[in-house]
């Protein structure tokens, strides 16, 4: 009996010991744990080689300057296609539905008054179509005109009113047409224009590969993380305009580190309505946001709603000196 | 007239036989070549029609329309600031784990290795090493994603870390063992003399007891080696493991006890009986160490005290159950201790295995193995039942009452350690 009371005290003194201990090791092993940091190396990508995305494969935010219809008409072409491999984060490539072979589509950019033409040609085996939001004839807004496998169709309308618009498929069942990629950002200039800057496009959305309700992976421009293996270069001082669309069943919060920005919901004012460095955009809402950096360095651009963050809704600017300022420093 | 028909009836089975004899010498003198002929051409002709269909499909296009790819968790370890998953490729085709999250509240891309590489082989392993920093007590997901989009995910129910093969945790763990197996077993054996000093309706309660004892036993591992074999990877077949475990040691026990029998005659029956006993229930003890040592391993006992103490109760009758078939008879004292370490010693192995290198698929085959011995067991000591006193004695007041104390017993110290 003594054996065993001796025992159950020496088990009991052990069991309570442990956890203790692990806890202290475990703060000693990652006390110097590093957030999500520059992407390649130090997070996420080292290993296994094949992980890291193609610089080359890189979506690359920049937008064409907006340049005046030829004839006051703009047309554009979206090839459908089904299947197409998708890297959705590194290694990982699911199939995807495209527009002209990318998720998102491409940006189709208009100045209000355009008549915009968008032929969409089918290549897939299954119908599908365009709808447009905006201000548009009730025949041309996707829902009936629906496109069949080896066909195509000419969606027509004056661009109105200005703003950011997303376009998406719109055939059932659109929530697996919308999730398999069809989806896309539209840009209508107002007349006057806007100051000229910078221009980033920035979808927000998300992939759930296995189907089971919840995403397993966030991105911006279609791909978890290409931003963090990649930074966007940007120049101190510069002033940049960034429209910024959520093409998801759930609410993003796009969010600027080291800084705050001029919003302008749905780009449909010329004035911001806020100064913030927050902002939540519900289910396929959209904005401008304009700001600068006025020091260099790494800032990370995210979604606020951390799990997106986390599954792939981050990257970072890497901001830099102009290169007059740094052509002077070398001279001295 | 009836012996007449019989008669031609005899005659006719002669002369058939007779013919049956003349076409099989027939058969003999044909070519030996032949014989081998006919052997091998059923072969032949499966070699060629599993040709013919490696060559053009089976005619069904069958190609399936998602990859099929399945990636089982085999173990996963937790060491400070990383989580360490054992996995084993149980699809058709090789695998490529392309990322890795770990779900705590959300889940969260991270950071892995994968050793050898993070391609496997069908039936391949690899070792996926995901620093990160958990906390002891928290739920946490480990979720594997592979190149085409599939995902596998493990729970780890509360984070507690894997006990390393250092000196202090092989002795605490030694030390469960000794509590729950060795102990227990030798208490009951200490109930000997008062087992002797009972009359033998006494002596015939006890042994029914032991019966029911064991019969709850048997039914407790089988449950048990049914419930892990879910865990137990895709092409090891679990319930396969189970059949084969328990059928093998069935018989395996039936063949060694025969032998001994045959060499000592029928006198030492009682304490072969005791050994085998002994045998089983270390079998068992040591399948019961592995899931022990294998549930301290993944964190999922409750603090251990009260569960010690269960376990203590619960297997202090197995004691009882080695030394019933020998109350009656005279044997050396020493054999009382080669039966309780017989019985006793396996759960210590079992424990420190089972911590050490938990493996659903060891802790299923040992269970059904134990579950085999034991029922092999009932059976002998029901037998020895019936030749020491006949059938007619097995079903009475007293056996009945001693059968039902048995699981009573097993069943109420059983609350203890049910978790
Ligand atoms: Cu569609």
């Amino acid at each position: 009996m003594v054996v065993i009371a001796a025992g159950f005290i020496l088990l009991g003194a052990r069991d309570s010991d442990q956890p203790a201990i692990s806890i202290e090791q475990a703060a000693r092993a990652n006390g110097h744990h590093h957030p999500p940091t520059l992407g390649s190396g130090l997070y996420q990508y080292e290993h296994p080689g094949r992980r890291r995305f193609d610089p080359q494969q890189v979506f690359n935010p920049e937008l064409p300057p907006p340049t005046p219809a030829p004839n006051g008409i703009r047309e554009f072409t979206l090839v459908l296609e089904e299947d197409q491999l998708h890297e959705v984060a590194p290694g990982v490539k699911m199939p995807a539905w495209t527009f002209n072979r990318s998720v998102p589509g491409p940006v189709l950019r208009a100045t209000e008054g355009d008549t915009i033409r968008v032929t969409l040609v089918n290549k897939g085996k299954l119908p599908h179509s365009i709808h447009f939001h905006g201000i548009h004839p009730a025949k041309m807004d996707g829902v009936f005109e629906i496109v069949p496998p080896g066909a195509q169709f000419t969606y027509e309308f004056v661009a109105a009113p200005f703003g950011i618009m997303p376009y998406h498929c719109h055939t059932m069942p659109t929530s697996q047409h919308i999730h398999n990629g069809l989806y896309g950002m539209m840009i209508i200039d107002p007349k006057q224009g806007r100051k000229p800057m910078r221009e980033l496009a920035m979808m927000m959305s998300a992939f759930d590969l296995d189907r089971d309700g919840e995403a397993d992976f966030y991105a911006w421009n279609g791909r978890a993380f290409q931003y963090a293996d990649h930074p966007v270069a940007l120049t101190r001082g510069e002033p940049i305009r960034m429209y910024v669309l959520n093409m998801f069943e759930e609410r993003m919060v796009p969010h600027l580190h080291g800084n705050m920005y001029q919003l302008y919901p749905s780009g449909t004012s010329l004035q911001p309505s806020e100064y913030t460095d927050v902002k939540t955009l519900n289910i396929a809402e959209r904005a401008v946001l304009e700001f600068q950096y006025d020091f260099p360095g790494f800032y990370m651009f995210q979604c606020h709603v951390s799990e997106h963050m986390e599954q792939g809704l981050m990257g970072w600017f890497n901001v830099v000196e102009p290169k007059a300022l740094v052509a002077k420093k070398d001279v001295r | 007239m009836a012996e007449s028909v019989a008669e031609r009836q005899m005659e006719d089975l002669v002369a058939h036989d007779q013919t049956a004899a003349a076409t099989s010498s027939v058969a003999r003198r044909g070519s030996r070549a032949a014989i081998i002929a006919s052997a091998l051409l059923p072969v032949m002709l499966l070699a060629g029609i599993l040709y013919l269909l490696v060559q053009r499909g089976t005619g069904l296009a069958l190609a399936p329309p998602a990859p099929i790819e399945r990636i089982e968790f085999e173990r996963v370890e937790l060491y400070p600031g990383e989580i360490r998953a054992h996995v084993i490729n149980s699809g058709p085709e090789s695998v490529t784990i392309a990322q890795v999250q770990v779900g705590w509240l959300n889940r969260a891309s991270w950071e892995f290795t994968a050793t050898p590489s993070a391609t496997i082989p069908r039936l391949g392993r690899a070792v996926v090493r995901i620093p990160y920093p958990w906390v002891a007590g928290e739920p946490y997901e480990v979720v594997l994603l592979t190149a085409n989009t599939l995902v596998f995910t493990h729970e780890i129910a509360i984070a507690a870390e894997t006990p390393v093969a250092g000196g202090s945790t092989l002795g605490s763990l030694a030390l469960l063992g000794v509590y729950v197996g060795v102990i227990p077993v030798f208490l009951g054996i200490g109930w000997l003399p008062f087992l002797r000093a009972l009359p033998q309706r006494g002596y015939y309660f006890f042994l029914n007891l032991t019966l029911g004892l064991l019969v709850f036993l048997g039914v407790d591992a089988l449950h048990e080696a049914l419930e892990n074999a879910a865990l137990v990877p895709g092409p090891y077949q679990g319930i396969a493991l189970i059949l084969i475990g328990l059928s093998l040691s069935i018989l395996l026990l039936y063949a060694i006890s025969g032998r001994v029998k045959g060499r000592e005659g029928s006198g030492g029956n009682g304490l072969l009986l005791a050994y085998t006993i002994a045998l089983s229930i270390g079998l068992h003890n040591l399948g019961e160490g592995l899931a022990i040592g294998g549930a301290y391993a993944l964190g999922e006992v409750a603090t251990g005290t009260l569960l010690v103490l269960g376990f203590t109760l619960h297997n202090l009758t197995e004691g009882v159950a080695v030394v019933a078939p020998v109350v009656r008879s005279r044997f050396r004292w020493v054999h009382l201790l080669w039966l309780g370490l017989l019985a006793g010693l396996p759960t210590i192995a079992g424990t420190m295995a089972g911590a050490l290198a938990y493996s659903a698929l060891w802790s299923v085959l040992f269970l059904a193995v134990g579950a085999g011995a034991i029922i092999q067991v009932v059976i002998e000591i029901t037998r020895h039942q019936i030749r020491e006193s006949g059938t007619a004695s097995l079903a009475n007041a007293f056996n009945v009452a001693g059968f039902a104390a048995g699981l009573a017993v097993m069943y109420v110290t059983g609350l203890f350690v049910t978790v």
